[in-house]
């Protein structure tokens, strides 16, 4: 599925930020990312994605390498990326707008989706009109109507309030359920990456590595929030954390 | 306060001060608003004063359209190719400051005394504004809009239809708003010369005539003019710019 090898980035005036990060994901896995703010966690699902070339290293996704965004994988940006002069509906569709898929289709996959999301008749209005946790339903929209390989999240429900956090998280977790979209899904939060993370990777350092890769036994069973092994597993997050 | 109710009264404020000059010292040059109204109302009931309106909307209208039109999307490239900006901002720098009034004669001699020489003149003035102001907004656009568009595999053609083009609009139309001002003010000074034809006109020859009510009147017309071209652009930018209308709403 996907495999990143040696992912370095370094900037032109001669910071490096990453060094040598390898990922690899199965497809139906989830991978999250943890580390301290600035390490490089946004910089590296740019890079899985295509959106920034890496210094060195390589991405591929089934195979074949990611030099450029592909309709194949889809991230959903912090703050959400909606656009704020486009309706719901024209923003969840606008993967397929880009790909030329006629209006007739792509907004009847929007819709179908979007009604999954709960926002079935919220499809005329624009973003500012929304609640940050609508938004990012909207962003998940637009992610799934395009049908990708893999979904990439950077911080996707930092911004949002504790309730509406945990609604959310269940429902992306609903919708791996159902559809088995492989995700990364990048936090600074070890509570989200215990929830949703099958495997949790963990950054540290200067320039940044992949310093451990955390196992996350009974993920996505019923009650895993509340079950003991949900703590270890955060403990050896935390634990990891301190030592990089 | 309603538009209607807030334009009233300014209105009354101006008629007051303008009263009390008439009775102090300007009595001798100055008509009574009662007198300036009057003579209005009166030009309003002619044809030949809606010829000489319709022509002044004609021009500025025309200006506006063209000034758009040329600098609209020159703005929209140049604030986000570098190359073409590097390649253009040093004229852009170098002349913005020039005040283009004075290139009115050359106008003239280039493009003779029809309405082309005038409307042109306009519209480079407006024009200015329009690419300057288009330029910075597009510059200052989130870049997390375009690596939305970027990351479905948009190319720059879709960053301009559906990130550009929609982000940079708000600035075109504030530019252009701002710019109705400046249109008129140069509008009555091209219709100042070679021309029968305009409000400026009817109002430099009503002066010439010592028919101090009628130029009122047709400063009156230039006056409605400006307020009409200011409302019908905020008009088109809240069509146009939608979803900023209905932000907060």
């Amino acid at each position: 599925m996907l495999r990143a090898e040696k992912l370095t980035m370094t900037y032109p005036g001669g910071r490096t930020v990453l060094a040598g990060v390898d990922l690899e994901l199965d497809q139906g896995r989830t991978l999250a990312v943890v580390g301290p703010s600035g390490c490089g966690k946004t910089t590296l699902l740019y890079m899985l994605c295509g959106l920034a070339a890496p210094s060195a290293g390589r991405v591929t996704l089934d195979g074949a390498p990611v030099a450029a965004p592909t309709p194949d994988i889809a991230i959903i940006l912090q703050d959400y990326g909606l656009l704020p002069w486009k309706t719901v509906l024209d923003n969840a569709a606008l993967g397929l707008t880009v790909q030329g898929v006629p209006r007739a289709e792509r907004e009847a996959r929007a819709r179908a989706v979007l009604a999954e999301m709960g926002l079935a008749g919220r499809e005329r209005d624009h973003p500012a009109r929304l609640s940050g946790g609508e938004q990012q339903r909207v962003a998940i929209a637009r992610a799934f109507t395009a049908r990708p390989k893999l979904l990439l999240m950077d911080e996707p429900f930092s911004s949002l309030d504790f309730i509406t956090r945990e609604k959310l998280q269940q429902a992306l977790l609903d919708s791996w359920r159902q559809r088995g979209t492989p995700f990364v899904l990048v936090t600074h939060s070890v509570e989200e990456a215990v929830f949703l993370g099958a495997d949790i990777a963990v950054m540290g350092g200067r320039p940044a590595r992949l310093a451990r890769l955390v196992p996350n036994p009974g993920f996505g069973e019923p009650g895993h929030r509340d079950a003991p092994g949900f703590h270890a597993t955060a403990r050896a997050v935390r634990a990891a954390l301190a030592e990089v | 306060m309603r538009a209607p109710l807030r334009y009233a009264a300014v209105v009354a404020l101006l008629a007051l001060g303008w009263k009390a000059l008439a009775l102090g010292p300007a009595g001798d040059v100055l008509p009574h608003p009662e007198q300036a109204l009057a003579a209005f109302a009166r030009q309003l009931g002619r044809a030949e004063f809606w010829g000489h309106a319709g022509a002044s909307a004609a021009r500025s209208g025309a200006a506006m359209i063209l000034a758009w039109a040329v600098a609209f999307p020159l703005g929209v490239l140049m604030g986000s190719l570098p190359r073409l900006d590097r390649a253009l901002a040093p004229f852009v720098t170098l002349t913005y400051p020039v005040p283009k009034i004075v290139l009115l004669p050359v106008f003239f001699l280039l493009l003779g005394l029809g309405e082309a020489s005038r409307v042109g003149m306009i519209a480079l003035i407006l024009a200015y504004q329009i690419l300057v102001t288009t330029r910075d907004g597009v510059r200052a656009v989130n870049p997390k809009y375009l690596d939305t568009i970027h990351s479905l595999g948009g190319t720059y053609r879709h960053a301009l239809r559906h990130v550009l083009l929609p982000a940079a609009l708000p600035h075109g139309f504030t530019a252009l708003r701002l710019g109705t001002g400046v249109s008129v003010a140069v509008l009555f000074f091209v219709e100042s010369f070679a021309t029968q034809r305009g409000l400026g006109y009817f109002i430099m020859d009503s002066w010439g005539r010592l028919d101090y009510a009628d130029m009122f009147a047709g400063i009156f017309g230039m006056s409605a003019l400006g307020v009409a071209l200011y409302e019908g652009t905020e008009l088109l930018e809240r069509r146009a710019c939608r979803w900023r209308a209905r932000r907060g709403a």
